[in-house]
């Protein structure tokens, strides 16, 4: 009876609260890679693999300025936006759709886990 | 009612609109303005009165309006139209199979179209006393008599949120003789129209007119004594005195009559571009709408789907497309602007501008050559223009240089290039303001040899202070030089700023700068919030030069400072506790082992500064881990610092048979005096007891040789990357100078040198003599710069672990959640 077409679409984690601006949380998804959830110091909230295209460094431990994270292992800077890398470095790391509705962060569940196992028939969109 | 007389075609229409607000009545002048004989048409209002301009209700708070002059559509309006206004009794109910509407009262209208324009609700926190006499929301004007009434006994208000519309309660209240204070949950005022700069010095003002700000604060309930609001207490435990309490938390959708109706709802009622709910007879507008994913909370996008609403009802379908919005605050004497996406980015470019004389700070966003964003804080003349620049998606490359100086300037023609302003000025006009230095003087200094920003600083002192004019003098030096023959001068801290590490260090005491984004804003930042070179070296300078005052800001510290332990390769955490001198103990050993093999730590290791490194903890161990360590005495080793790391010694006069002095014993009491401390680098001491010099003291940065005679002092070393030998700094007879002139080179070294400097190239930069001259001139000197440093290590010598073992910073070591997959169960 419920007319919304996207029940589940959306995983929520949780209030925007939980995330101080200029700092970063973990998320780990078992059997897939950790992701990192950034709120930035303009309010802006993004989630990326929480590993650096370099030597694997976890983002969210670096220092996050403007829209980037300075990675804590080498400095590499990585756009939060786009998960690439800045400057002069060459790599991406895979960005996940997030979006903010009434004070709660939701991550697009089929990023977060890539291969879902469907026990029931799929439900059409 | 009289219009019901008026109905005579049997063509015209029902329309029937739920909300006498400012989107409803705007919806119907606009279907009117079209075809005033289309539709018989009756408003339903809860609130019993006409339609008035709601957002002047802050006005009407702080005395500055009247009721009557905020009113939209009088009483004439609706009776010149032929309109059926039922005020007072609101719609309870929708039935869509027999069309029609039914009202609080009873009343059932029948409708061929029906307009929801219910706007929105005050959000409610959750919380205990919620519902106290005393809470207030800001929405109507019942609610403002509601104020009104408590502001005439006085005392204290407290207003919960501190955007736009607690921020305008506030003023209204304080206006009104209340003693207010603005609890809000964020860091930052207002944090989504404002950045972090502009959110500063909106508190600035807002504090110095009276008003007491509590940002961070999680409210955790309301109080009260016999029904009645006393006072509020936050989640730390603050208590805050309240005669009256606002919620002004935000808004959310009123969307109740909607979803009962069994139209598609999400976070308001979804309409598509005509305004059309999921029942082609159903339209709705306003606040209580989402639109494409969006809900607004402002006006200006009210208008625009009201015009395409009465498009389509008027068969001429047009189709709304979303609404870029912009923010002004009504306070009285504040200019603050904001809008679009100021969130910056990669493929963003900000333009800044900051002038901390007039207490101005603007930003550009620019993407593309477009404008996509803007917040302007104390001159917002601009704000219109950069907002239709951005609305009308305008190409501004042509006028990108004087962009920031605002329209006058940008569009005037040759002036857009800033030289060429700069050189249109006169000879006596003024330069730089904080010192009085006119262009001609500038010139002259430039021909007389400055050819640097700095040379032209240190001989005519233009922009030697605030800095503001910088770009004044870097203009007169391309002018009158050419742009190539301009030296640069000594490097600037970052790219964020003019200036450089001994300037800003110099300014921070001058102008007694105590916060990140202070500096910022007095010293005229290029960027909004700085950068991961210039947040962690200000937040050293901060703290060395405000001790007890100064509160570190973490998120401004790398990774190791921030969790107090050095992140490795694999993203674990290694854990070095102090061991004192060099020295210890049973206990301290069974507690190490019991922590390697209690958290699987996969090797433990001595260190080369002698003591134990754990590998292999993961961060939501740490606090466990410590807090073992902790109850066997031992706290944080700084090995991840740049702070004291370790004070190395050798075994010395009790055992060795070379041994002159108790060198373990001086090394574990220099520890005990200097652990803690943060420095621009790291910094390691070592106590040899003989001039065989086993602890390696003569590679430290600083370093005591015990002699038969007395204590010779070294300073200066490094083992590092390039090795370098001490150089002997003098030579004292007893172990409380040897501490002193310890501790006195120590706070030398922290006041002055660069962050991420290490002594050694501190040393070759200024010279052995200078050190000798600032240490020896004067007498007095070492005394006083011992002083300070035993002053500021009375805040800092507190374990660190101590405090993340008893919770402090829990969010830093646990995750936000867990994902299994299991959860696509319930999807
Ligand atoms: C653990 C330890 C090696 C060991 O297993 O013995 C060590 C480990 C690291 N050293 Fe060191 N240094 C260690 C003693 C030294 C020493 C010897 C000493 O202190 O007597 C030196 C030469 C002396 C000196 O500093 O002058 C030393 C010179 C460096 C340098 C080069 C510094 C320089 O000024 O050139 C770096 C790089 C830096 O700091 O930028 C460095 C950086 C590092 C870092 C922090 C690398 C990093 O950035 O991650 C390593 C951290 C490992 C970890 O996570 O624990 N380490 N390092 C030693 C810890 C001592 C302690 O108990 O705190
Ligand atoms: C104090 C204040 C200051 C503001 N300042 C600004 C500003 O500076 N700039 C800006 O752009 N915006 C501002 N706003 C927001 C602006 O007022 C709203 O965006 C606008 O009023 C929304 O219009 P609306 O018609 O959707 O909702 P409203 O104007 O709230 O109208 C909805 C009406 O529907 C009535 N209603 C609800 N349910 C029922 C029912 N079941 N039956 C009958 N009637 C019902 C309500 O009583 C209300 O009168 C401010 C708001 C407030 C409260
Ligand atoms: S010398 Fe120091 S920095 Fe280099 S690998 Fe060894 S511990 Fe790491
Ligand atoms: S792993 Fe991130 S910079 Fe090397």
């Amino acid at each position: 009876m419920m007319p919304q077409t996207n029940v589940g679409k959306w995983l929520d984690i949780g209030p925007t609260t939980q995330i101080e601006p200029g700092t970063a949380r973990t998320l780990p998804v078992e059997g897939a890679d950790e992701i990192a959830v950034f709120h930035t110091m303009r309010g802006e909230f993004y989630a990326l693999v929480n590993k650096c295209p370099h030597k694997q460094g976890p983002l969210s431990q670096g220092i996050i300025h403007g829209d980037s994270v300075s990675c804590p292992l080498h400095n590499w800077r990585i756009s939060l936006k786009s998960g690439e890398a800045l400057g002069d470095d060459k790599g991406c790391t895979p960005t996940i759709p997030l979006k903010v509705d009434g004070g709660r962060i939701f991550l697009l569940r089929e990023a977060v886990i890539p291969l879902p196992i469907p026990s029931k028939p799929a439900q059409a969109a | 009612m009289n219009a019901q007389t008026k109905i005579k075609a049997p063509a015209k229409r029902k329309l029937v609109v739920i909300g006498n607000g400012m989107a409803g009545c705007r919806a119907v002048e606009e279907i009117l303005e079209r075809d005033a004989d289309a539709f018989d048409i009756t408003i339903f209002g809860a609130e019993p009165r006409v339609n008035y301009n709601r957002i002047m209700l802050s006005p009407v708070l702080a005395g500055e309006k009247s009721f009557d002059e905020i009113v939209l559509n009088s009483a004439a309006w609706y009776e010149e139209n032929g309109i059926s206004l039922v005020s007072g009794d609101p719609i309870d109910h929708i039935d869509r199979k027999a069309k029609t509407v039914v009202s609080r009262s009873g009343r059932v209208e029948p409708y061929d179209k029906l307009l929801i324009a219910t706007g929105s609700d005050p959000f409610i926190i959750p919380i205990p006393g919620n519902d106290l006499a005393g809470v207030v929301t800001f929405r109507d004007l019942d609610d403002v008599d509601t104020m009104l009434a408590a502001a005439e006994r006085g005392g204290d208000a407290v207003v919960i949120g501190g955007g736009l519309l607690g921020l305008e309660a506030a003023h209204g209240l304080s206006l009104r003789g209340m003693k207010v204070t603005v609890v809000h949950l964020m860091p930052t005022l207002m944090e989504r129209q404002l950045d972090e700069a502009a959110g500063y010095l909106l508190r600035q003002e807002l504090e110095s007119r009276g008003q007491t700000i509590l940002t961070s604060a999680n409210t955790k309930i309301i109080h009260g004594v016999e029904g009645k609001v006393v006072g509020i207490e936050l989640e730390d435990g603050t208590k805050v005195k309240a005669d009256i309490v606002v919620m002004a938390a935000g808004i959310k959708p009123s969307t109740g009559l909607a979803k009962a109706a069994d139209l598609e709802c999400e976070r308001g009622v979804v309409v598509d571009d005509h305004m059309v709910t999921s029942d082609p007879d159903i339209l709705a507008v306003g606040e209580c709408v989402q639109h494409r994913g969006l809900c607004y909370g402002l006006v200006a996008p009210l208008w625009d789907m009201c015009r395409s609403l009465a498009d389509h009802l008027t068969d001429a379908p047009s189709g709304y497309e979303g609404s870029v919005t912009s923010t002004k605050l009504k306070v009285s004497g504040i200019d603050l602007f904001s809008a679009g996406d100021f969130s910056g980015g990669d493929e963003c470019e900000d333009i800044v501008m900051r002038d901390a004389s007039r207490g101005v700070y603007k930003r550009v966003v620019v993407k593309d050559d477009k404008i996509i964003g803007a917040v302007l804080y104390g001159d917002t003349a601009d704000g219109n223009w950069y907002f239709d620049l951005l609305k009308k998606e305008e190409d501004i490359s042509d006028i990108r240089e004087g962009l920031i100086f605002g329209q006058a300037f940008a569009s005037g023609g040759s002036l857009a290039d800033p030289n060429s302003a700069v050189a249109a000025l006169s000879d006596d006009a003024e330069i730089c303001g904080c010192n009085g230095v006119s262009k001609g003087k500038v010139v002259s200094c430039i021909d007389a040899g400055a050819h640097s920003v700095d040379a032209v600083r240190s001989t005519c002192k233009a922009s030697a202070s605030c800095g503001s004019c910088t770009n004044l003098v870097e203009s007169l030096l391309a002018i009158t030089l050419g742009d190539d023959a301009v030296e640069s001068g000594p490097k600037t801290m970052c790219k964020c700023t003019s200036f450089t590490h001994d300037d800003v260090r110099r300014l921070i005491l001058e102008k007694e700068l105590k916060l990140i984004p202070q500096v910022m804003q007095e010293l005229h930042w290029t960027t909004p919030d700085g950068c991961s070179s210039c947040r962690p070296a200000l937040n050293y300078y901060l703290l060395c030069a405000w001790p007890g005052e100064y509160e570190d800001d973490e998120k401004s510290r790398f990774v190791n400072e921030r969790l107090h332990a050095n992140i490795q390769k694999d993203g674990t955490y290694s854990v070095v506790p102090r061991m004192w001198g060099g020295l210890t103990s049973p206990k301290e050993l069974r507690a190490i082992a019991d922590v390697v093999e209690k958290y699987d730590a996969p090797m433990v290791k001595v260190t080369g500064g002698q003591r134990l490194d754990i590998f292999g903890i993961k961060k939501e161990d740490l606090p466990s881990v410590w807090a073992d360590l902790n109850a066997a005495g031992m706290v944080s080793g700084h090995a991840y610092g740049k702070a004291l790391r370790t004070v190395k010694t050798c075994v010395g006069s009790e055992w060795c048979r070379f041994g002159t002095q108790d060198s373990t014993g001086l090394g574990v009491k220099i520890e005990k005096m200097t652990w803690g401390s943060y420095m621009p680098h790291k910094f390691k001491i070592a106590v040899s007891g003989c001039p065989r010099n086993c602890a390696e003291a003569t590679i430290k940065d600083f370093g005591v040789v015990c002699v038969d005679s007395g204590y010779e002092l070294h300073v200066g070393g490094n083992g590092g990357i390039h090795v370098r030998a001490t150089d002997l700094l003098c030579k004292v007879e007893t172990e409380e100078e040897a501490m002193e002139y310890c501790a006195a080179f120590i706070q030398l070294y922290r006041e002055d040198a660069h962050y991420l400097e290490r002594t050694a190239p501190w040393l070759e930069r200024k010279g052995l003599d200078w050190i000798k001259a600032q240490m020896f001139d004067d007498p007095e000197r070492i005394g006083r710069l011992a002083a300070r440093f035993r002053y500021s290590q009375s805040f800092w010598q507190v374990d660190p672990w101590a405090g993340r073992a008893a919770g402090a910073h829990k969010n830093l070591h646990s995750h936000l959640a867990e994902v299994r997959p299991l959860s696509m169960e319930n999807a």
